[in-house]
């Protein structure tokens, strides 16, 4: 019973935070490396774009760990979500909550605000903004800065790569600036 | 069987994300307007743990399981593609609410339209590898 409430609740964060460093450490164990956003170009040569564009012309099958990887994540989400569901709204702060009514944004205890996230909202300018441009940008910006979160924030940083943090400040300063300044423009759309 | 070690270690990558709550979109924008500890004492204490995982194998040697020596190459050093770079994927990040890691997760949470930020995600990796060269690094 214990067990199955710890495996329900969400977990706090000096418990999530040295377990994905266990997952970076398995992975560097295993002989390979923490970074997620690669598995995007893997896919693309996989696709056939290595034919017209060098930049995806390499042997993706030494990668293919990394999709599986990717893979383990996505039934990880299923027994996280549907085996073991958190019996809690998500605890996000008033001022959050407050912030986000302003824009029009309901906040229902869930983990993304499904009249954004949601295929009846994809056609929709808003959501196409959201889910398609946030997508593109986060695809695009990941490969140029060669990394993302998992590969600079936690693996990088970890190294005490200097390239990490200066893409984690430009992350936050990205970050900032649709949060601040450009949120307030789409919402006006 | 090779590969087995790798989809166990993603079923524990996607469950901790999960419960850590760092795949919500609301957790994310929290993040940017400063409104909670949650996010940065995610990153932070796995940073810190992590720094001192990496001085480990260095100071004891450590070896893979397959007794290879565990290098950390350097990246070649850059401003503008780092930078640039990461104002981009800041910008995809607060839009989208999902790194690359959450993306995947998201969908294994049954938000199934994740798949075309997905998608999305993989014709900007395409359009940044047609446009490389034109860039500055």
């Amino acid at each position: 019973m214990m067990m199955i409430e710890i495996l329900s609740n969400p977990w706090p964060w000096y418990v999530s935070g040295p377990m994905i460093t266990l997952v970076m450490f398995l992975l560097i164990w295993a002989g390979e490396g923490f970074g997620v956003s690669s598995t995007l170009r893997t896919i693309c040569s996989i696709g056939g774009a290595g034919k017209h564009c060098g930049f995806f012309n390499f042997d993706w099958r030494a990668q293919k760990w990394n999709l599986v990887f990717v893979l383990g994540g996505v039934i990880g989400g299923v027994i996280a979500s549907f085996v073991f569901p958190n019996p809690q709204p998500l605890a996000l702060s008033a001022s959050t909550i407050n912030d986000l009514s302003k824009l029009n944004i309901n906040f229902d205890g869930s983990i993304a605000p499904t009249e954004i996230f949601s295929w009846e909202s994809l056609l929709t300018l808003k959501g196409s903004i959201f889910m398609i441009l946030g997508g593109f940008l986060v695809g695009f910006g990941a490969r140029w800065a060669n990394g993302c979160t998992s590969g600079h924030a936690i693996s990088g940083l970890s190294k005490l790569q200097l390239t990490s943090l200066i893409t984690v400040i430009g992350f936050f300063i990205g970050g900032l600036i649709m949060t601040f300044l450009i949120y307030p423009l789409i919402f006006k759309l | 069987m090779k590969y087995i070690k790798y989809l166990l270690i993603g079923v524990l990558f996607g469950f901790i994300m999960t419960k850590s709550e760092a795949i919500s979109w609301f957790r994310i924008q929290e993040m940017f307007r400063f409104q909670s500890f949650h996010m940065y004492g995610i990153i932070g204490s796995a940073l810190v743990f992590g720094i001192v995982v990496v001085q480990l194998i260095k100071l004891k040697n450590i070896k893979t399981i397959n007794g290879d020596v565990i290098s950390f190459p350097k990246k070649k050093f850059s401003v503008a593609r780092y930078l640039l770079g990461g104002i981009t994927f800041g910008l995809g990040w607060a839009l989208s609410g999902a790194c690359p890691g959450p993306m995947y997760i998201l969908v294994g949470n049954g938000f199934s339209v994740y798949i075309v930020v997905i998608l999305s995600a993989l014709l900007g990796t395409y359009v940044y590898g047609l446009q490389k060269d034109r860039l500055p690094h």
